[in-house]
């Protein structure tokens, strides 16, 4: 009965989809330059003036870091508060639960870890490099910060989680996720220092010495909030692993 | 038909994937496959943002080509200044102290008719892809992670207590659970 119900509903809002969709009158073509998402003066003004204001040829990540750096500044606090939820929810202390996951006692695979040893410093320079270069090519902050996390993760599932977590500890990971979003409001708030509106880093080139132009303060002030992002993300994928993976007890696991 | 079809072949994919994951959400007993649902119909949002940045055939990814630094202002007036065989770079600090205003020449063009011969090219909206769409769902795809990770989390404590992630067994749990 209520999966008919569930169906009706389904197949209505698909019909009603379907046909938004398919209107041709309505709904922009595919590809339509001239459709009001494309053709909003919002949208060509930052193809055409964001090398004008801020010299940083990658759109999105000027619109990202800079635009809009209210919205990302608090998706990065979603992120924060999201890995401390996830932490107040399933994290118990290690004595007192039962033991899960594998045989503590099993040595890694010899080849699994040499591989991996080999691996993550190559993972994690790529990770700096996406972040570093997110400017000028596809990358920035999040992409960065999920490379990194995943460069823990693998250490996590060559070995087990004890020795990821002797090279990113607990209590580092939720120190470097909430300092990530000091970073990144720092640098909002250093603007406000010289007078300006929160992030607005066009002014820190008072602040920091060898950048002669607003222009280039802002290419490096959205460096600096990426920064931020870079550390908050990387140390709450690593939470997230840990902690499911562990059922809370974060030792041992798969 | 065809065409009609392929036109807005994107689109119906998002209707569909759509569907997909509001059955999911909708019809399906077990916590796991409704957040699996969830993802479904979060993917669908994301394919139809990115679907509507797409501009013609001959538009490129919203990034400006910049070896040349030919869409750069101030680069643009350095090489005007010193030479195109001197590295720009080198060359901006310098340049900046001794013409504060470069960038409103280069916008006019006429005041200096030094800068005229290698004023920036202005990027055309229509040759890149629309790039709002792309950060809207560069941050919505993060923190949709951050959120399906809570959301299991949720449910590893569910299961903790419960013993199970079926819904219609968990209600008749917290059901007998009240009338103690």
């Amino acid at each position: 009965m209520m999966k008919k119900l569930a169906g009706i509903v389904v197949f209505m809002v698909g019909l009603l989809l379907f046909y938004g969709v398919s209107n041709v009158d309505d709904f922009p073509g595919w590809g339509d330059p001239d459709s009001p998402a494309n053709a909003s003066p919002l949208s060509q003004y930052f193809i055409t003036d964001t090398i004008k204001d801020s010299e940083v040829p990658n759109m999105v990540t000027a619109v990202l870091a800079d635009y809009r750096g209210y919205d990302t500044m608090f998706e990065t606090v979603v992120i924060f508060i999201a890995g401390i939820a996830i932490f107040a929810v399933v994290r118990v202390s290690r004595n007192n639960s039962p033991v899960c996951g594998g045989n503590k006692d099993d040595e890694p695979d010899l080849i699994i870890t040499t591989t991996c040893r080999l691996l993550v410093p190559v993972i994690q320079i790529f990770a700096l490099y996406v972040l570093a270069h997110g400017h000028s090519s596809p990358g920035g902050g999040f992409q960065g910060g999920v490379i990194m996390g995943a460069s823990f993760i693998l250490v996590a599932v060559a070995w087990d989680l004890d020795t990821a977590l002797g090279r990113f500890s607990e209590k580092a990971a939720i120190a470097c996720a909430g300092l990530g979003i000091i970073i990144y409001a720092g640098f909002g708030l250093a603007s406000m220092f010289y007078g300006k509106e929160f992030l607005n880093y066009g002014i820190t080139h008072k602040l920091l010495p060898g950048v002669a132009s607003p222009e280039m303060a802002r290419y490096y002030g959205m460096l600096g909030v990426e920064v931020g992002v870079m550390f908050t993300v990387t140390s709450v994928m690593f939470l997230i692993y840990g902690l499911l993976s562990t059922r809370g007890r974060m030792s041992g696991g798969l | 038909m065809e065409e009609f079809i392929q036109s807005r072949f994107n689109y119906w994919i998002y209707v569909i994937l759509m569907m997909i994951g509001l059955w999911g959400m909708i019809a399906k007993n077990n916590l796991i496959k409704k957040l699996i649902g969830m993802s479904v119909f979060q993917t669908a949002i994301i394919l139809f943002y990115v679907s509507v940045a797409v501009k013609s055939e001959n538009s490129s990814i919203p990034i400006l080509p910049h070896h040349g630094h030919d869409y750069s202002p101030r680069a643009a007036a350095a090489h005007a200044t010193h030479g195109r065989a001197t590295s720009s770079e080198d060359l901006e600090d310098h340049h900046q102290d001794e013409h504060p205003h470069v960038r409103s020449h280069n916008g006019h063009g006429q005041h200096d008719s030094k800068y005229t011969n290698h004023a920036p090219k202005v990027p055309k909206a229509d040759n890149y892809a629309n790039p709002l769409p792309h950060v809207l769902m560069l941050t919505a795809i993060v923190v949709g992670v951050a959120t399906l990770g809570l959301a299991l989390a949720i449910s590893q404590k569910i299961y903790r207590e419960y013993g199970t992630l079926e819904e219609d067994e968990l209600l008749e749990k917290v059901r007998a659970e009240d009338d103690v």
